[in-house]
């Protein structure tokens, strides 16, 4: 602790230099922050998807709908033990910005096909009373100040009334929670009855069934099972886990890992150059300050650690600094993302990042420090 | 008094791109402990070399160097950056002081690499600072200072840790007369009061008049010593 100051004087000698290096890699761990933290985030909910869950989708895309009478038949599959349907309604709140993930469903059956979300029993049994009812996430209700009893009007993208209005009005009478992930409490689930009764097309049909099996050593067996139940009919199906099922649709916006690596491949590349640039300049420009260390008495690999420290100290701390700002900036993705908060392990491999670009740029500047000749060095 | 430097036989050899060329031929010197030596002698006639040697800068090729009891023709230069730390004071014609730490850090760098703690180092920082009549300027960075003030702190900084001789290499050649003359009393009375054993290359024979002994070097050989007129 007592080479901080000497080492912390150092790194600003020159400060314009320093702040203008600083500020690229506090940019790029900024970037590495965010697009990092939506990647983990992405796996994170990957990782937390029910092994007792199947999905079970049309064959052709998941955007074609399933009859909903094969609602029944899958109840019948041996090892089936609920089943609960889904339909992408694509809506947004008074403004086109505000984007509400919102589904039409039966209720009893949903929540109990997703026993993590919690919903009162008397909520329960006021959205079954209520034809225009609808369950909401309490985040979701939080954001725009919702409350039980509210009147709520949604627009949707798609789905046009037998009157061509695609404005929807549903009644609040419920609010779930859920407690291990509070990213997923900003959907709203409304009546399927009140949804395939008042839309203008693609009467009894529903997007895609969620089964709960009895076993999940048995999840293989009952997905093909369902399969074949629907084989050469106009609607074939394709069951899959929940977590085959998300992974297949984070794969349609791209192989987000992917292109995170490449793009900070090339941001770290670049910063490598710019970082190892002001390390190699300010040694040469200190040279002589250098060999009056050693005369004192610094010793050549007590050069080489202070130059490695200064590497550190500017990569570190402009890294965490960039990773801070990602961290506040992390929850304005919930809405378009549904992530809440960035992952304690991308701010620990922002470090492992940070310490290794500190040691590659550092490594070179401090040898030379460390190879110093302090005669040649002080004759200049 | 018993010498504090004992050089015998020393030869060093420089190499220049593939010419090889002999700086110190076969020089032998002795220097008492608590002297006052200035070395004089035409550029290029080896002061800079020899005080690197003496100093524990720099090894011969050649012969044996005794300082503070140490040969230092045998030590490592891990060994050596040690022996300077807690032996040898260096004070430069330019100050070399660090330009981004205040006058107080730049004569605690010494004692960085010693045990002190910072109590410790503070308080002899300050002590060094007085001594050299500073005590006013250790906020200041060396831009902030004149010459001789920045001088001043440079000795600060070779005596804080108290050791056993310093080593001055042109300490006056930036200076004005009235300037140099402040930086060569305060010199002689670190010799005479604290009783540092002081080496100064110099090409100032007023400089060296303030030495207790004058040593001539020419073409790399002691040519001839005599008595100072202090």
């Amino acid at each position: 602790m007592k080479y901080l100051p000497l080492v912390w004087a150092a790194l600003w000698r020159r400060k314009v230099r320093s702040l203008f290096t600083l500020l690229s890699i506090v940019v790029a761990f900024l970037l590495f922050g965010m697009l990092q933290g939506v990647n983990a985030a992405f796996s994170q909910a990957i990782e937390r998807s029910n092994v007792n869950r199947l999905i079970v989708a049309n064959s052709i895309s998941f955007t074609e709908s399933l009859p909903y009478a094969y609602m029944a038949q899958i109840e019948a599959v041996p090892g089936v033990a609920r089943v609960a349907h889904l339909s992408w309604f694509g809506t947004y709140y008074q403004d086109p910005k505000n984007f509400v993930f919102s589904f039409p469903a039966e209720a009893e059956r949903m929540f109990a096909v997703y026993p993590e979300f919690k919903l009162p029993a008397d909520q329960l049994q006021a959205l079954a009373r209520t034809r225009t009812g609808a369950v909401v996430g309490a985040d979701l209700a939080r954001k725009y100040g919702w409350k039980i009893g509210d009147r709520v009007p949604l627009h949707s993208t798609i789905w046009t009334k037998a009157d061509g209005s695609s404005d929807w009005t549903f009644d609040i009478v419920g609010l779930y929670q859920s407690p291990g992930d509070r990213a997923q409490e900003s959907a709203f689930y409304f009546n399927y009855a009140y949804f395939d009764e008042a839309r203008s097309f693609g009467k009894g049909k529903v997007g895609w069934y969620v089964v709960q099996v009895a076993d999940p050593q048995r999840s293989a067996q009952v997905a093909a099972a369902i399969d074949r139940l629907f084989a050469n009919s106009p609607d074939e199906t394709k069951t899959q886990t929940e977590k085959e099922f998300q992974q297949a649709f984070l794969k349609q916006i791209g192989d987000i890992s992917y292109i995170v690596s490449r793009i900070l491949f090339a941001v770290f590349f670049a910063l490598l150059f710019a970082t190892g640039n002001t390390m190699m300049q300010s040694v040469r420009e200190r040279v002589p300050e250098l060999a009056v260390m050693k005369t004192l008495g610094f010793s050549d690999t007590g050069m080489l650690a202070l130059v490695l420290a200064e590497s550190v100290l500017l990569c570190l701390f402009a890294a965490l600094a960039g990773l801070a700002a990602a961290d506040l900036l992390f929850p304005l993705l919930k809405d378009t993302l549904g992530v809440v908060r960035m992952p304690l392990r991308v701010i620990a491999q922002g470090g492992a990042v940070a310490l290794l670009l500190a040691l590659v740029t550092g490594l070179l500047p401090a040898w030379r420090a460390r190879r110093l000749d302090i005669v040649e060095a002080l004759r200049g | 008094m018993p010498a504090i430097v004992s050089l015998r036989d020393v030869v060093k050899t420089y190499t220049r791109g593939k010419q090889k060329v002999e700086v110190l031929h076969h020089l032998s010197l002795e220097i008492p402990q608590g002297d006052f030596v200035a070395l004089m002698g035409p550029s290029g006639s080896g002061k800079t070399t020899l005080l690197n040697l003496i100093g524990g800068l720099d090894r011969p090729t050649q012969g044996e160097v005794t300082v503070a009891g140490e040969r230092l023709d045998r030590l490592g230069s891990g060994q050596l950056a040690k022996w300077r730390a807690r032996h040898v004071g260096f004070v430069f014609q330019f100050y070399n002081l660090m330009p981004m730490l205040s006058a107080e850090r730049n004569v605690e760098l010494p004692l960085l690499l010693t045990h002190l703690n910072k109590a410790q180092r503070r308080q002899n920082v300050a002590a060094a600072l007085a001594v050299v009549g500073l005590s006013d300027r250790a906020k200041h960075k060396p831009a902030e200072l004149s010459g001789g003030q920045a001088q001043r702190v440079a000795i600060a900084r070779a005596l804080v840790a108290d050791p056993t001789l310093l080593v001055c290499d042109e300490p006056t050649g930036d200076l004005d007369r009235a300037t140099a003359d402040d930086i060569l009393h305060l010199l002689q009375a670190l010799n005479r009061t604290h009783g540092k054993t002081i080496v100064m290359v110099t090409h100032d024979q007023k400089a060296a008049d303030f030495a207790s002994h004058v040593l001539h070097l020419d073409k790399g050989q002691l040519v001839e010593g005599q008595t100072a007129a202090a």
